[in-house]
């Protein structure tokens, strides 16, 4: 390790060129002390990132060599700009993560390696979300389950740069060499015992230039702060009502808002028919004709809902006029690519699966919701938002204000599932804003997000196989979807990459690049061939919580399940027997022990046994499914009941972990995802418009669909970097559910979720497009 | 504007505001007091869970005039101080168990959860897997195994 006086200083100003390493060591980890008054420190977000093959052979598939992880990782390397964290009095490490947290832990795992490279207790690190940093061009996006990934090393590199400045800060004080100084928890003790607090040493450590210094890491053997589980740091904020949300900000003048919705999706307004008594309604301030619909501004939300009730709107036809679920699935089935129809023996028997997914809603619990003040010459805007440079970009546009005038701030949002890649709600607000010539506090309905915001696309899947003598011969698979909307930066990544990329993607489209970047297959079944085509651009779709891979690794796992019970063996030896990578072969072990694989089990009770690889990992995941009449009819109020997983076995293998308990409860969530897409949770279109307009009509998974056991394994990785985990227990779950329901059903279903043919409601009205508030709360009192 | 008067976490508060104006929004954009979450506005998702008299309610289905000078509201800012405590234990199991990921339902799942158990105190007996599944909350993050434990937890501590 070299010191700041052998380092030569480099301006890391914005716009400037990558660092000139020449006289620096290959491999070496740079990172900067920054000018200022106490200490400061940052690293380039490119640190550490292996250089993108040159080309991939085929076969392996795409994913195991070169993934969207990877292309995520590597599209900051042209554009490389600085992460800092500053050090002040106190003691305490500050860091703004051009990242968005939305419960998946990443404040808290980026805490913990900061606590690690600096050995600084986890309470005196502060992780907040940076704004909207143009300057970072694709890398301020939280998506793929890369965050960790992609931020591991740059994060360590800042912190190993600030404990080295503040180790050289004290060794001038103490009179002492660097290497004769131990730094713990915060506090560096000299020789003689003399100590001095990093409080202490923040204005000491101080530099007056830009310099760069060679860094080294921590090794993984010494690690005491990674890989420890560890609690959320925003846990008690969470518990005592603290945590502050989008809506729960004050900002001056904001006064709540809310639109009146067209009747079919995406319907704009003609004109409003009682403009002035809707004026005159109690607390409304302001209303304002914009192309989603009618917004009236409020002294409270519950006027606001008054309001949009109250209103009577000349409407324009939406988007789907006339569509239902029908239409689309046989729009999908013409647009379904044929198979390639291999040369097989003639002896050999193929079977044939075609699996429908319906519609999806990825709303969180928290609604699309924004504040927005936009001035004339101005506008700063608060929202929930994992793409803040896009929605920058579409807000200075909707507005007609320069880039450099809308600041965008980045609120910890409340849940996202893919839903807040989208500035949908920032957008609005800012156009609502401006109509107004006043700031709002912009809230979506409920009964607004099944009905006309993102969903998960409806898709169906075609797999067809070949099987000769015990051999798998080929397994072909055939995705088509309506299209998938990737507007919120990733498809920027991938156009600006297209030269870099592996071989094989070339000349594929944007949607079939991500696809193959994220699809494999993880068996050895011969010639293999995932081909994706997506027709249909009307609907507003996203990824949810995952892209393609649970519909994707759903169809694939009850294929497999038919092909092993053609081939007259158990799904779990099958699988173990064809699986190619190591770790997957690990994960599903490791579920079938723990969970019992094959154990015995009351008429009715069914297991179901499944695995995916993603992420340059692997997850496993065992249930056990209660199809009993008892339990399937089980009474619970407005409830969807019917067959109950009882019980949940997880194991995931996603690298290097660095908090386990974080990680655990990924998978707790991705397996309650995966039952809800199983089981019970779809939009219905129908006659233009979705009819799902409560929780009590889209039914994600509550707690009467909650498995009593659960249990999650995390595996042991000597991977020295993470890989993802927000996404990944989704895909593996929803495809053993589905196994456990064919198996107990001794019929494959061909439509998700197996109950989407039943409406278990009563549609509530498209006009007036929101239900009224109830006034019977006290009557419910329990 | 007509007059409300009633206690909020153990303050008296009297608000101007119009008699149909339901009690979530009297509480969040009047009184400023963000703990109770939207999430529905039809008393479905529960994310808005607080307790009127001791028990659990949804304000966003009450009509503030429902409310009388000696109704008493426990919103989650309130609850530890009915316990006179820095935290309720129900807090502390929350914590304990690192209950929350995005943290949006927890108030209302914490409220939720302290009405249970003293629900089924009250009947003479201890929380069952049945009563848990009758909670209606959504945790669209799905933390909901966690929550059965900390619920369970907390109430050995209650």
């Amino acid at each position: 390790m070299t010191t700041a006086h052998d380092a030569r200083p480099l301006p890391p100003s914005d716009g400037a060129p990558p660092p000139d390493r020449v006289g620096v060591r290959r491999r070496s980890l740079i990172g900067w002390v920054l000018a200022g008054g106490t200490l400061a420190v940052a690293a380039d977000l490119s640190v550490g990132a292996e250089p993108a093959a040159a080309a991939v052979p085929s076969p392996p598939q795409v994913p195991e060599l070169y993934d969207l992880g990877d292309l995520q990782t590597h599209s900051a390397l042209p554009t490389s700009q600085l992460i800092r964290i500053d050090l002040d009095e106190d003691g305490v490490a500050h860091f703004a993560i051009p990242r968005m947290e939305v419960g998946q832990g990443i404040t808290t795992a980026a805490a913990m390696l900061i606590a690690e490279e600096l050995d600084l207790p986890l309470d005196k690190v502060r992780v907040t979300l940076a704004k909207a940093r143009p300057e970072l061009v694709f890398n301020q996006l939280t998506g793929g389950s890369n965050t960790m990934q992609s931020m591991f090393t740059p994060i360590r590199v800042a912190a190993a740069t600030a404990k080295g400045a503040l180790l050289r800060a004290a060794a001038t004080e103490l009179g002492a060499q660097v290497s004769a100084l131990v730094a713990k928890a915060g506090v560096v003790t000299g020789p003689t015992g003399t100590s001095l607090t990093y409080g202490q040493l923040a204005t000491l450590a101080a530099s007056a230039e830009d310099v760069a210094v060679e860094v080294s890491l921590t090794p993984r053997s010494e690690f005491s702060v990674i890989g420890t589980s560890r609690n959320r740091e925003d846990a008690l904020a969470a518990v005592t009502g603290r945590k502050q949300f989008t809506m729960d900000l004050e900002v001056e003048g904001a006064l709540p808002t809310m639109v009146c919705r067209p009747p079919t999706l995406n319907g704009s307004p003609r004109s409003v028919r009682n403009e002035a008594a809707v004026r005159g309604m109690p607390g409304v301030t302001d209303v304002a004709l914009v192309g989603t619909g009618v917004a009236v501004r409020a002294a409270t939300f519950g006027q606001c809902i008054d309001a949009v009730r109250a209103l009577d709107v000349d409407w324009k036809g939406g988007s789907v006029e006339g569509e239902s679920d029908e239409s689309v699935l046989a729009e999908l089935k013409r647009a379904e690519l044929p198979m390639v129809v291999p040369k097989v023996p003639i002896l050999a028997s193929t079977l044939d699966l075609r699996v429908e997914f319906m519609f999806r809603s990825s709303a969180a619990l928290e609604p699309n919701c924004a504040i927005a003040d936009v001035r004339s010459d101005r506008a700063t805007v608060w929202a929930g938002l994992k793409a803040p440079i896009v929605a920058q970009r579409d807000i200075a546009k909707a507005v007609g204000l320069p880039v450099g005038k809308v600041e965008v701030n980045v609120v910890t949002g409340g849940g996202s599932f893919g839903h807040k890649l989208f500035g949908d709600a920032a957008t609005e607000a800012a156009v609502i804003s401006k109509a107004m010539g006043k700031p709002v506090k912009l809230m979506w309905h409920r009964a607004d997000e099944p009905r006309q915001g993102r969903v998960h696309p409806m898709a169906t899947s075609r797999v067809r196989a070949t099987m000769l003598a015990g051999q798998v011969l080929t397994f072909e698979q055939r995705h088509t979807s309506v299209v998938t909307d990737f507007g919120h930066g990733l498809g920027e990544r991938l156009t600006a990459l297209v030269a870099e990329l592996p071989a094989n993607l070339g000349g594929l489209g944007l949607s079939q690049s991500i696809f193959t970047l994220t699809q494999e297959l993880p068996y050895n079944f011969g010639v293999v061939t995932q081909l994706l085509n997506e027709v249909d651009t009307r609907f507003n779709t996203g990824s949810m919580r995952n892209i393609y891979s649970p519909d994707v690794a759903c169809a694939n796992e009850l294929a497999v399940d038919q092909i092993a019970k053609r081939l007259g063996k158990d799904p779990y030896a099958f699988r173990m027997s064809f699986l190619k990578s190591a770790k997957a072969k690990r994960c599903l072990e490791a579920v079938a022990k723990a969970g019992g694989w094959g154990r015995s089990l009351p008429q009715g009770v069914t297991q179901g046994i499944a695995v995916h690889t993603e992420y340059k990992g692997a997850t496993a995941v065992l249930v056990e499914l209660d199809t009993r009449p008892e339990t399937v009819n089980r009474k619970i109020r407005d409830a969807v009941t019917g067959p109950r997983v009882t019980k949940a076995v997880i194991a995931v293998d996603a690298g290097l972990v660095v908090n386990p308990r974080g990680l655990e409860a990924q998978m707790m969530g991705g397996v309650a995802d995966g039952i809800a897409l199983a089981l019970t949770s779809s939009n219905h279109l129908e006659d233009g418009h979705f009819l799902e307009a409560s929780w009590d009509n889209y039914f994600y998974t509550r707690q009467w669909n909650v498995p009593p056991e659960f249990r999650c394994i995390v595996m042991p990785s000597d991977e020295e970097l993470p890989g993802g985990a927000g996404e990944a227990g989704v895909a593996a779950s929803v495809a053993a559910v589905a196994c456990a329901y064919a198996r107990a059903t001794g019929k494959v279903p061909t439509r998700f979720p197996v109950n989407h043919g039943t409406v278990s409601f009563t549609p509530k009205s498209f006009v007036p497009p929101v239900p009224e508030s109830p006034v019977d709360g006290l009557s419910y009192v329990s | 504007m007509p007059q409300h008067t009633f206690t909020v976490n153990g303050e008296r508060v009297t608000v101007d505001v119009a008699d149909d104006v339901r009690l979530l929004w009297v509480l969040r954009d009047v009184l400023k007091i963000t703990g109770p979450k939207y999430g529905c506005g039809i008393n479905v998702c529960k994310a808005c869970t607080s307790h009127v008299n001791g028990k659990a309610f949804n304000p966003c289905s009450v009509p503030v005039s429902d409310l009388g000078p000696d109704d008493e509201v426990t919103t989650i800012e309130g609850l530890p101080d009915t316990v006179d405590a820095e935290l309720h234990p129900m807090q502390e199991a929350w914590l304990e168990r690192d209950v929350a990921q995005c943290g949006y339902c927890q108030p209302g799942q914490i409220m939720a959860a302290v009405a249970l158990v003293k629900k089924v105190r009250a009947e003479g007996r201890s929380i069952t897997d049945a009563d848990l599944d009758g909670i209606r909350n959504i945790c669209r993050c799905g933390t909901y195994t966690r929550i059965r434990e900390a619920i369970r937890e907390g109430a050995s501590r209650m």
